[in-house]
């Protein structure tokens, strides 16, 4: 049993980062979503916004670690011009043409709306703090942001999943 | 002892300036990855400039350069909203248009249209 260096920063980048990122998101959400006055008692608030903010700068940082191994490690391997690389092997099959052609293109683009969003949503989060119980507006902005980070997210994790499925990285 | 709904309202109302300049800044950086894609897209001469890393190709122009423009817009927006209190419906409904067209760019059936011949 063995792994190389290069399934092992893939493993890195889709699973440590790109996966706990996603699956962090419900708990983000739950956070932003139950952040009104109604609903928790100012020492309820308090604790969880410390929570929440840890989360959030958490989820942005690994939003951004993901796409930064993605970019700078992986896709180089990816992307070789050898005939052996995972993109010379998709696209020599027109059978398989399509998942480089729009999956791939997709996935390496769409990411990167995601450590952008997530960033602005954990600064805000910050920096409002308890007030946004009070403020149904920006919350709900900050909410539909965070969704955005989330299917940016999703978009590159599942064609990433996919595509390592059908030409893996060796 | 007061209660939870007026313990936090008792709180000073915080100008959301910083928070919509954060915002709108998203918006612009998530409109800059879409439109630094149809860019390279459309010019193979824009593609080889943003070539900043060769291993990487001109993903990592196009995502530097996006990056940096939002920081930028962040700054700027941040520096001239500091304090104040701006019309968020109006700054949420051109940050969430801006993050849709950078959605929008980033789809492959869109940015093709633009392709070089």
């Amino acid at each position: 049993m063995s792994v190389s260096a290069r399934e092992l920063w893939t493993v890195i980048h889709g699973m440590a980062f790109g996966a706990l990122f996603l699956l962090a998101f419900a708990g983000g959400l739950a956070g932003l979503y139950s952040l009104r006055p109604e609903w928790v008692t100012v020492a309820g608030l308090g604790e969880r916004l410390t929570r929440l903010k840890f989360g959030l700068w958490a989820m942005a940082a690994i939003a951004w670690g993901t796409v930064l191994t993605g970019t700078y490690i992986v896709y180089p391997w990816y992307r070789a011009g050898d005939p052996t690389s995972p993109r010379s092997i998709l696209l020599a099959d027109p059978a398989t043409a399509e998942w480089h052609r729009f999956g791939m293109e997709w996935k390496e683009h769409v990411g990167w709306i995601a450590p952008i969003a997530a960033t602005v949503v954990a600064y805000a989060v910050s920096v409002y703090g308890s007030r946004l119980a009070h403020e149904p507006k920006i919350r709900r902005a900050l909410i539909w942001f965070f969704v955005a980070s989330f299917v940016a997210a999703g978009i590159a994790g599942m064609f990433g999943a996919f595509i390592n499925k059908v030409a893996p990285v060796r | 002892m007061a209660t939870p709904t007026q313990s936090m309202s008792e709180e000073r109302p915080l100008p959301n300036g910083a928070v919509a300049a954060a915002l709108l800044a998203g918006g612009i950086g998530a409109f800059a990855v879409g439109l630094m894609t149809v860019l390279a897209e459309a010019s193979e001469a824009i593609a080889n400039l943003l070539r900043f890393s060769g291993p990487v190709g001109p993903l990592s122009g196009k995502t530097t350069v996006a990056v940096v423009i939002w920081l930028i817009a962040w700054g700027i927006l941040g520096v001239l909203w500091r304090g104040k209190n701006v019309d968020f419906g109006r700054v949420s409904t051109a940050a969430f248009m801006l993050l849709a067209l950078g959605l929008l760019g980033t789809f492959p059936p869109f940015f093709v249209l633009f392709a070089a011949e």
